[in-house]
């Protein structure tokens, strides 16, 4: 075969460096990183209120001050104080196993199980002691939780499955299993099981304050969660687990009894919520209970990296939004989806600075000299 | 020595250069003539920059400096594609298949020609080529239903489906059978044939004797010499792959009241695989006495030294432990990590892998000082300060330069890192050190103090054993040599006597020297 004749025409079409290159930070320091989350922040600010202004014609100050009041006005600051403890608290529950690069998406489905497992309590424990009672709501829904949490650990640690994929799947198990509760349980065919038949074992209402048992266990669990994951032996086997398997198996650290253990907790904690959403709180359960925090909980615990003292701000920041966009189409009678879109607006702001934070990038301006101008993302 | 520039050469290599970060220079101005239909073997040992050469030739990596020349016109190859357009095309080591598809959807993966997807022309199309060049492959059978060579053949057909006229192929022989080896020359001469030019990296003499026209060497990213097979040597390959011997001046004492520490007999080892990685070795690691281990990369060095530590389950023989304070024996065969340490057997290692399995690079030094450590006592909660004060003593002494001891160690350089690891190693007082290429990457100042710490272990009574890839300071730090081949051991030799050219040549014959120890 004659190997010369290759012609030129092949040659063509051989690409220069790209203009746009992308390169990961080493090393970030602490006032860069404030600074880009500052410029974020503003720049969120600036977009919604123009868009606000384009689209409505309302005043933007109105309209953030309607979001403040929304979060922390009179009637409304304790209801987002339960918002913020029940989100916190899932938070808190999947970041164990998060730290462990165990992807538990499951978290929804874990509260549900563990509300539906107190709620059995409440419905059936009419002959105890109401302090025994109590105790049986509490430990049903911890268990529940728990096994939740075990099942897709055991299938991960000996059989390799995908955590992600089986979590969520369990959700859909613990929202059907409720459904079958609610037509057993409820022959009217109503769509919750209410306080007229969750009656015994019902957690004390502390302060006279409804909400309060569940701001204190949150308060609490934040605390020991942080002192859990930093201090702890089972913390820094977790880190280990999650940061590199093979430095696991190294040092003989049994990695299978770390991912069981590991979830167990994080299910256990998930079943907690759920009592307390039904046994200190509404007393009642169908499935829509948890209202996708579970899913919320995932991006609170990553937007703070996994630490449970900067989850307490995270969890405010969604929860304000939330609360105050819902305000916001009350009381300046704007549709409720356009506060949504502000929602959006200011977190694609906030998780999209992480990638400033994170990355740097180079534009290849001159062709010859192959010059490289920095994009800070802030200027 | 090289030939002009000009057309009857299907590739020429002109001052190639290429560096990682400031210290390691991967190839040195390297020349290189391929000729059109021939098979051109690139020799050399670990680090010769080999694999770093073709890489840039197949469009991985971009020269620093020089040219690359293909039919006699200058080509700019910037990627792998840029390579196909210039008919070049690499097999690795590695395999990059999807499992899933089938051999003809994996060969026509990413190729955007512009014309409709036919997997039936396609399927056609890998039925010619097969049929031309003999290979054995059915085009509809998915890959994780493959044998290890159809998966290698899928590969070369993939090449040579996007036109490739010259084919790379690294260490091809390293997965096959003897069998499955000679099919592959079958192959690659009929390519040859068919006026392709095949360069072909690889260990093993005897198979650069049996399938090369001529042989490139390299050494320490230098191109020492090209020669033709047919004038050559077994002994004048291995003499210019290793070189003259070098004095390094490394310290080495006598060994003291070398005692019997570590008796491995019969172990043998299968990997996930399939693949029998360990073959029946033997060896006595002996106190105050550094045992060397030599081989060309892959031979079974890694697993040897993770199954003695209890990371590799094996198949049989056993791994005794001679316990130094009372001579009390100890079976370590199919215990875990933490089982051997619970024994009291203090066996320390340094893995090749230091920050994917030594260390946690994202960690500070201190919780990785803890690494070893943490588990200690009964507290539910892990004691930071004796961990603090090892990383700063190690610091110290070692004289690791870092910011602080809360600095995350994947920030620190290859030879501060190792310092790390080595010096929580050896904190624990081990009377076995295993340590794996404990000097690659390093700069000449940090291999010494790893030599050095390495020799004061030996005097404390250690049982070391140390594996290496410069046979330099193999044969001027090590009391004895042990050399693998292939996962047997093909000779154990002693350090003081032992002739460079000799454990080269042990290191590459398949069925060497036996032991004669």
């Amino acid at each position: 075969m004659n190997k010369t004749a290759v012609s030129t025409k092949d040659y063509t079409h051989v690409k220069k460096a790209p203009f746009i290159t992308i390169t990961k930070r080493d090393a970030t320091s602490l006032k860069r990183n404030i600074l880009v989350r500052v410029i974020a922040i503003i720049a969120a600010l600036v977009v919604s209120s123009v868009i606000t202004l384009l689209i409505t014609g309302e005043n933007p100050i109105r309209l953030f001050s309607t979001v403040i009041d929304g979060a922390f006005g009179q009637f409304r600051i304790w209801g987002t104080a339960q918002s913020v403890a029940m989100l916190l608290g899932i938070a808190l529950a999947l970041t164990p196993a998060f730290k462990m690069k165990f992807w538990n998406t499951g978290g929804e489905g874990q509260v549900l199980i563990g509300a539906l497992a107190s709620a059995l309590v409440m419905m059936t424990a009419s002959s105890l002691p109401h302090w025994l009672a109590c105790i049986l709501v509490v430990l049903a829904g911890i268990c529940a939780g728990a096994i939740w949490g075990i099942i897709p650990a055991v299938f991960k640690a000996y059989w390799k499955t995908n955590e992600t994929l089986f979590t969520l799947m369990m959700n859909y198990v613990a929202i059907q299993l409720i459904k079958f509760f609610l037509k057993v349980a409820d022959k009217s065919g109503s769509s919750t099981v209410g306080p007229s038949l969750l009656q015994y074992g019902r957690l004390p209402v502390i302060f006279e304050q409804q909400y309060m048992l569940n701001i204190i266990v949150v308060a609490v669990l934040t605390a020991m969660m942080y002192i859990y994951l930093r201090t702890s032996k089972h913390g820094y086997e977790i880190a280990v687990v999650g940061e590199s398997e093979n430095t696991a198996k190294y040092i003989g650290i049994n990695v299978k009894k770390v991912i069981i253990r590991t979830m167990a907790l994080s299910g256990a904690l998930c079943g907690l919520i759920g009592v307390l959403l039904v046994g200190a709180t509404s007393y009642s359960i169908d499935p829509n209970l948890a209202a996708g925090n579970g899913f919320t909980a995932i991006m609170v615990s990553w937007l703070a990296k996994f630490n449970p003292i900067i989850m307490i701000f995270t969890t405010l920041l969604i929860v304000v939004l939330s609360r105050g966009a819902e305000n916001v189409s009350m009381t300046l009678g704007l549709n409720k989806s356009f506060s949504d879109i502000l929602t959006g607006i200011i977190l694609f702001f906030i998780i999209g600075c992480e990638f400033f934070i994170n990355y740097k990038i180079h534009f290849n301006i001159a062709k010859k000299e192959s010059k490289e101008v920095e994009f800070n993302g802030n200027n | 020595m090289s030939e002009s520039i000009n057309k009857n050469y299907a590739l020429q290599l002109r001052n190639i250069t290429k560096s990682f970060g400031t210290k390691v220079i991967a190839n040195k101005n390297v020349d290189l003539d391929v000729r059109y239909g021939e098979v051109l073997a690139i020799l050399g040992e670990n680090g010769s920059g080999k694999t770093t050469l073709m890489n840039m030739i197949a469009g991985i990596y971009h020269p620093d400096s020089g040219e690359i020349y293909v039919n006699g016109e200058k080509a700019s190859i910037n990627s792998p594609k840029d390579a196909f357009r210039y008919k070049i095309g690499m097999v690795h080591q590695h395999f990059k298949l999807v499992d899933l598809f089938t051999a003809t959807e994996n060969i026509i993966l990413g190729i955007n020609d512009g014309k409709k997807y036919n997997i039936a022309k396609a399927t056609d199309e890998v039925k010619k080529i097969s049929q031309k060049y003999g290979f054995v492959l059915d085009p509809n059978k998915k890959i994780y239903e493959m044998s290890v060579s159809e998966k290698q053949t899928v590969e070369i057909i993939k090449v040579l489906y996007r036109g490739a006229d010259i084919l790379i192929l690294d260490e091809p022989t390293a997965v096959l059978t003897p069998q499955e080896t000679e099919k592959l020359f079958d192959v690659i001469r009929n390519m040859r044939k068919d006026g392709k030019s095949i360069l072909i990296i690889t260990h093993k003499l005897h198979e650069v004797l049996a399938i090369s026209d001529r042989v490139s060497v390299l050494r320490k990213g230098e191109h020492i010499a090209t020669v033709n097979t047919s004038e050559t040597t077994e002994n004048e390959l291995t003499e210019m792959m290793v070189g003259k011997r070098i004095s390094l001046n490394i310290g080495r004492s006598e060994p003291k009241n070398a005692t019997d520490r570590l008796v491995v007999s019969g172990i043998n080892l299968t990997n996930p695989d399939g693949v029998k990685v360990l073959k029946d070795i033997s060896f006595t690691a002996k106190a105050g006495e550094i045992l060397g281990i030599a081989g060309i990369a892959g031979s079974g060095q890694r697993e040897l030294l993770e199954a003695i530590a209890g990371l590799r389950t094996l198949d049989s023989g056993s791994v005794t432990y001679i316990n130094p304070s009372d001579s009390q024996i100890t079976e370590l065969r199919s215990k875990t990590p933490l089982q051997i340490r619970e024994l009291g057997v203090r066996l320390s290692f340094v893995p090749e892998d230091r920050l994917g399995m030594g260390l946690v690079g994202n960690m500070d030094i201190i919780d990785n000082m803890m690494l070893r450590s943490y588990k200690k006592g009964k507290s539910v909660f892990v004691d930071r300060q004796p961990p603090k004060q090892l990383a700063e003593e190690i610091i110290e002494s070692l004289e690791v330069v870092t910011p602080s001891a809360q600095t995350p160690v994947r920030r620190l350089s290859g030879g501060n890192v190792q310092k790390v690891l080595v010096g929580r190693e050896i904190a624990s007082a081990p009377s076995v050190l295993m340590v794996a290429y404990p000097v690659r990457g390093l700069d000449i100042n940090s291999s010494y103090t790893i030599y050095n710490l390495l020799n004061k272990q030996k005097e404390n009574g250690v049982a070391v054993i140390y594996v290496g890839e410069d046979l330099d300071v193999l044969l001027e730090l090590c009391d004895r040599i042990l050399v693998l081949c292939a996962g047997t051991v093909s000779g154990i030799l002693d350090g003081r006597t032992a002739e460079k050219e000799e454990v080269g040549l042990m290191m590459t014959k398949v069925n060497g020297v036996k032991a004669n120890e």
